[in-house]
This record gives structure tokens, C-alpha cells and sequence, in this order.
């Protein structure tokens, strides 16, 4: 059946806003970035992982009538879209302060769960993102 | 029009995320409403426009919800989590627990279970709501 997830989605107000954030701050790579015309495809991935990438779509028309594109972009930056992505890295504590220092919104500082360390951060329209250190893995 | 309510929602979002964050900080209205850069008025009302509650009971919800895992996950005596998620009385803690759970945070802590979900999810689908599906406190709060 099915492989593998190739491709994510979420809603932002604003593409180059979206690249300044994804790129500049989180440190991830465009993928795509391309004007179909009728829209512009831009998916992002985290460096070298080229196989998953994130779909950074803006509520618009011709896709959404306007008033359906305003409501959604109501309720992303209500934080209630759905929106939200995970993220795994080496270092939680060291991610949070790099983050941090880069001005980037905190929802939560790291913790230290049962499945790792982690902490969440918001995206500059409201989206959620929860970055996670799994526990090492027992020396074989 | 609506690009005000949007930067209003971010503005509203972000003084929500404060909560989320520094919940076991004395947080206090002022101080709340300069994060959305709005009056203390407008802001009470404004998030209860926006998010169905006071910013008082999103608060109270969420140290309650913090409580509810530390007596989950923890081990932790009921004074020493009370001034965990930032109360500062005992009396205070296990009324506001009692009013919003429906049971003492011992009784809470004798039937819980750990889960298996994460904890941002745990955290917004687990806090006692007094709105939607789940089981409402015997009395609102704010």
C-alpha cells in the first residue's frame, strides 16, 4: 500500500513572509518554488531530505472564493487551523536558544517527556510547530 | 475589514501563547493585554470574542490542565504541584481543581492513566473545558 509521506500542507498569509520564517529562521530549504500561474507552488523540506516536503499554500482564489480565503485566514491566525507540523532534531535545548535568539515565538519551553525532549513554536500566521528530541537510542 | 481581525487574532494569539507558556507566572491582566497591545477591557472582551472564554479561565484551564499531568505522570504531592503551575494557595488550587475537574486532585490523580499521545495534544484535548464535549466543572469559574 503506501510508502511514505511525501507531501504536507499548510496555510500561510504570506509566501515571502513564509520563506523568511521557514528558510531564514527555522533553517529549512526550498524545494519548489514555482509560479503555475495560477498559483505559486512553494514546498519546502528540512536540508536533504528532499522526499518530504511541506506545501506552503496561500487561502486564495481561484482555489478558495474570497470570502471562504478570508475565514481561513481568520482561522489560521487564530491558531485553528490544524496547522501543524513536527520537526525532529539533535539538540532541543540547543534548537530552543537558536530559535530563540532568532526572535522566533515560543508556545513552550523544553520539556522532558517519556518520547524525548520537546518545546513548541509558532509561525509568524498563527500555525503550530512542535520541534522534538527523541530519546537516544540504547547503545546497540 | 478582515485583515484587522486577523492582526487582532495574532495580537489575541500571541498574549494566548504567553498563557500557554508562562503559565506558572504570576500573569496578570496588564501585562496580558500590553502582549496584544490593546486596553485591559477591550482585551478581556476581545478574547472571549475570539476564543469563547476569559482570559482568566484560559489561564485557570490551562495550570489546571498542567496539575492534571504532573499528578498523572509525577509523583509529586499536591502542595508542591499547586506551586508548580502557579498557584500560590492550596485552598485556591484544589477549589479552582475541584470546580473545573469535578473531583478533589487526589481522587483525580487515583483514577488517571498516562497517555500515550503527546503532550501538545494531551494539553488542548484534555483540559477540562467548559465549552464543547467535554465534561464541564460543576460551576464556571470566570
Amino acid at each position: 500500500m503506501l510508502n511514505s509521506i511525501r507531501l504536507s500542507q499548510i496555510y500561510v498569509l504570506d509566501q515571502d513572509e513564509a520563506l523568511d520564517f521557514y528558510v531564514g529562521k527555522l533553517g529549512l530549504t526550498v524545494h519548489t518554488d514555482e509560479d503555475l500561474g495560477f498559483m505559486r507552488w512553494l514546498t519546502v523540506c528540512v536540508p536533504g531530505e528532499t522526499d518530504r516536503q511541506i506545501l506552503l499554500e496561500r487561502p486564495g482564489p481561484p482555489g478558495l472564493d474570497p470570502a471562504t480565503a478570508d475565514q481561513v485566514r481568520e482561522l489560521v491566525t487564530k491558531g485553528a487551523t490544524g496547522g501543524t507540523l513536527g520537526f525532529t532534531t539533535d539538540d532541543a535545548q540547543k534548537t530552543f536558544e537558536t530559535l530563540r535568539d532568532r526572535g522566533v515565538e515560543i508556545t513552550d519551553e523544553p520539556t522532558q517527556r517519556p518520547y524525548g525532549t520537546d518545546f513548541g513554536v509558532r509561525d509568524p500566521f498563527g500555525n503550530s510547530i512542535r520541534i522534538l528530541q527523541p530519546p537516544s537510542a540504547p547503545a546497540a | 475589514m478582515s485583515r484587522a481581525v486577523e492582526e487582532t487574532n495574532r495580537r489575541l494569539l500571541r498574549a494566548r501563547d504567553a498563557m500557554d507558556r508562562s503559565y506558572a507566572e504570576p500573569l496578570d491582566i496588564p501585562a496580558l493585554a500590553r502582549i496584544a497591545l490593546v486596553s485591559e477591557a477591550h482585551f478581556i472582551r476581545s478574547f472571549r470574542a475570539t476564543f469563547g472564554e476569559t482570559p482568566h479561565r484560559y489561564l485557570q484551564r490551562r495550570r489546571v490542565e498542567r496539575s492534571m499531568s504532573l499528578l498523572r505522570e509525577t509523583d509529586r504531592s499536591v502542595t508542591d504541584i499547586c506551586m508548580a503551575v502557579g498557584f500560590s494557595s492550596l485552598g485556591t488550587f484544589s477549589r479552582t481543581f475541584h470546580g473545573i475537574v469535578g473531583e478533589s486532585p487526589s481522587a483525580y490523580r487515583a483514577r488517571a492513566a498516562v497517555t500515550a499521545a503527546p503532550t501538545c495534544f494531551t494539553r488542548r484535548w484534555m483540559r477540562p473545558s467548559s465549552f464543547g464535549e467535554a465534561p464541564a466543572g460543576d460551576r464556571p469559574i470566570a
